[in-house]
């Protein structure tokens, strides 16, 4: 997109927001009341919808049962009016494979699953926009929701590089213009990696700034998420009369 | 066909070995194993050996309409096979996760980071472009397709030749290979994948891992650069959790690994590139070697096993004598007897010693006594020597016989009358 200003001379996005700020995120917990958990998230415009079921027995062949642990069933589907062009199909192409793998892989990696052997958890996400980050937020609330122990939140937050500032939480736009991008899913009290994933070329050396950009707004993320589980703890407890 | 699963003492030493920074096949933690590379008659057709693990590629081009939301570029497309040759665990329904895995990886590391000029193989605009695909097949597993993979990609990109196509006004003209030289592709820089293994979580690394290493390996981190030092694709799988600074320095690393790798292609491309000039032969017949063994063979490991043989010593002069071998039976109740160590038998206990002393016959038959304790199986033949078979039918005074045994002895011993089973077990040994 010729002419257009990813980064202005004052240091403004296209969007108006500075380098290191996210978009507003708006979330919800326990949408539906048929799921174990489920949560519902807003980063900017990008919407993300996720439901658990489980620990439940496996479904399926037996022999799948890990005899230690749970087995993490991950789905992702991408709405099909969500991007620039309709999407004919909304599962079962590469990417969203490949999605529901990665998340696969994320949860398996914070769930304590050695709590429950030979069982299985089942997450559903249906994202709009396809965005890495946006689904894991969404998941962590909905597993939060169900009440399924995990070591800690699970943030993810996606970084660029422009002109040689980092710029946290892209937008479509900032995506689309082609520069690089990291997605980073961080478990924020140990500062551990559960997922990295880049894609364009970015020079070593600015490696590490952008990747500290990403951990500073995954921690951003997390202190949001963290008011949202406690604000519908305080309203569910106001329900049941505690 | 399932992955037979590796046992638990193979994880053990794999893992202990690891431990003590040794790789199986003598390496250092940070070495690539061997690369070859050799090339078909064909432009664009390429095999890439890394270690044993073998991958084919091959690219190829056609005429295409280009995408509505791209009039003015053309098309790549990648394609990665695991052929069921590779491995018996690859099933053509079975491979799914680690195909996408894979596929993924490959356009990611290769379309996202425009490694190939696509507004180069813009014919008309809007109407006609170039379809680069690029088809991989593996051939071999031995672990790291990823590695393999992206070599033999780049490669055959590089060394492919688009036929030559000229555009005057409204008339398009594709010329075929004899009229104009077919033209190479405009490459901007070639991107190559460098896998990090992780063990223990994550306190040790290692490069390139072999199919044993995957196996035993936490997770795997895989970064693609290009020899001016950009990333073009960071991937981290296997659900290790990483910390900021192993990221940094592996990528440190995998800039190191890129620029050998890099010389390594141009220099093949290169030798190619003068054979064919100076017409001499080229094509995969002439890169493999003639009055070769190929197949079973074991090359040895230069592994330092000097710390090794010091174990070997302190475990042997601590370790006790081995306890004396029995050689005379030891009888516990009449019939049966034993030599050697076992569980011990409670044949004495069933039967009654209706059954004559064997012992007369000698060690033979009280070995065959105790391979029958042990398996519990009545067997008919045990390679006896003996041409004197006979069957023996045990009478209990108040039971029916039941049990059936054969013995080999030398003295014949007389015992009950023959009945319908007897005559079955003689026709069964006939018939082996």
């Amino acid at each position: 997109m010729a002419g257009l200003e990813l980064l202005s001379d004052q240091g403004y996005r296209v969007d108006g927001r500075r380098a290191g700020e996210l978009r507003k995120i708006q979330a919800r917990m326990g949408v539906f009341a048929q799921a174990d958990g489920s949560a519902y998230i807003e980063q900017g415009n990008t919407k993300a919808l996720a439901v658990v079921y489980g620990p439940h027995e496996i479904r399926g062949s037996r022999a799948r049962a890990l005899p230690d642990r749970a087995l993490v069933n991950c789905q992702y589907s991408s709405a099909t009016f969500s991007t620039g062009e309709r999407k004919r199909r909304p599962h079962g192409d590469r990417k969203s494979c490949e999605m529901g793998l990665q998340l696969r892989q994320t949860f398996e990696a914070a769930i304590l699953t050695q709590l429950h052997p030979r069982s299985q958890i089942d997450i559903y996400v249906q994202a709009d926009g396809g965005t890495y980050a946006a689904c894991v937020n969404a998941a962590t609330l909905a597993v939060l929701d169900a009440g399924i122990p995990m070591r800690d939140f699970v943030c993810a937050c996606s970084a660029g590089f422009v002109d040689g500032t980092a710029l946290a939480d892209l937008s479509h736009v900032e995506e689309a213009a082609g520069g690089p991008q990291l997605a980073l899913a961080l478990l924020p009290a140990s500062g551990q990696i559960a997922l990295l994933e880049m894609d364009a070329r970015l020079h070593e050396d600015h490696l590490e700034r952008v990747l500290e950009a990403a951990a500073q707004a995954a921690r951003d993320v997390h202190t949001l998420l963290d008011r949202v589980v406690r604000q519908h703890v305080r309203e569910a407890s106001i329900l049941l009369g505690d | 066909m399932k992955e037979t699963p590796l046992s638990n003492c193979e994880r053990r030493f794999l893992l202990r070995a690891i431990e003590e920074k040794k790789r199986l096949d003598g390496r250092q933690t940070y070495d690539y194993r061997n690369i070859r590379i050799s090339f078909g008659t064909d432009y664009g057709c390429c095999i890439v050996e890394l270690g044993k693990t073998r991958v084919l590629g091959q690219v190829s081009c056609e005429l295409v309409s280009p995408k509505l939301n791209r009039a003015t570029e053309g098309i790549l497309f990648f394609n990665l096979e695991l052929s069921q040759m590779a491995a018996p665990a690859f099933e053509p329904g079975r491979q799914s996760d680690l195909l996408v895995k894979l596929n993924r990886l490959m356009e990611r590391c290769l379309r996202n980071s425009k490694c190939i000029d696509t507004e180069s193989l813009c014919v008309v605009a809007g109407e006609k472009v170039w379809q680069i695909r690029v088809d991989l097949h593996l051939l071999n597993h031995d672990g790291n397709i990823i590695d393999a993979a992206s070599i033999a990609a780049i490669v055959a990109l590089c060394h492919f030749r688009r036929p030559d196509v000229s555009v005057q006004g409204d008339e398009v003209t594709l010329y075929t290979p004899e009229e104009r030289d077919p033209v190479p592709l405009s490459i901007h820089h070639m991107p190559i994948c460098v896998s990090f293994a992780f063990f223990q979580q994550g306190t040790y690394l290692l490069v390139d891992p072999n199919e044993r290493e995957e196996r035993v390996m936490d997770g795997l981190l895989v970064i693609a650069m290009n020899k001016h030092r950009e990333i073009c694709t960071i991937q981290s799988s296997g659900g290790i959790m990483l910390l900021k600074d192993q990221v940094l320095r592996c990528s440190k690393i995998a800039g190191v690994k890129v620029a050998e790798i890099t010389e390594l292609i141009l220099k093949a491309l290169e030798n190619d590139q003068k054979v064919r000039k100076e017409g001499g032969k080229f094509g995969f017949a002439e890169s493999i070697a003639n009055q070769r063994i190929t197949a079973f063979k074991m090359e040895k490991a230069p592994i330092d096993t000097s710390d090794v043989e010091e174990k070997a010593e302190e475990i042997i002069a601590e370790a006790e004598p081995p306890s004396e071998v029995v050689s005379t039976p030891v009888l516990w109740t009449p019939g049966t007897a034993q030599i050697g160590e076992g569980v011990e038998n409670s044949w004495g206990d069933l039967e009654d010693s209706e059954k004559e002393d064997d012992e007369g016959g000698g060690d033979q038959a009280i070995i065959l006594d105790g391979i029958k304790m042990d398996t519990g199986v009545e067997v008919s033949d045990i390679g006896s020597q003996d041409s004197e078979e006979e069957e023996m039918i045990i009478l209990e005074p108040d039971k029916n016989p039941k049990k059936i045994r054969t013995q080999t002895t030398s003295a014949k011993q007389e015992k009950a009358p023959s009945k319908k089973p007897v005559k079955r077990r003689k026709k069964k040994r006939a018939a082996n």
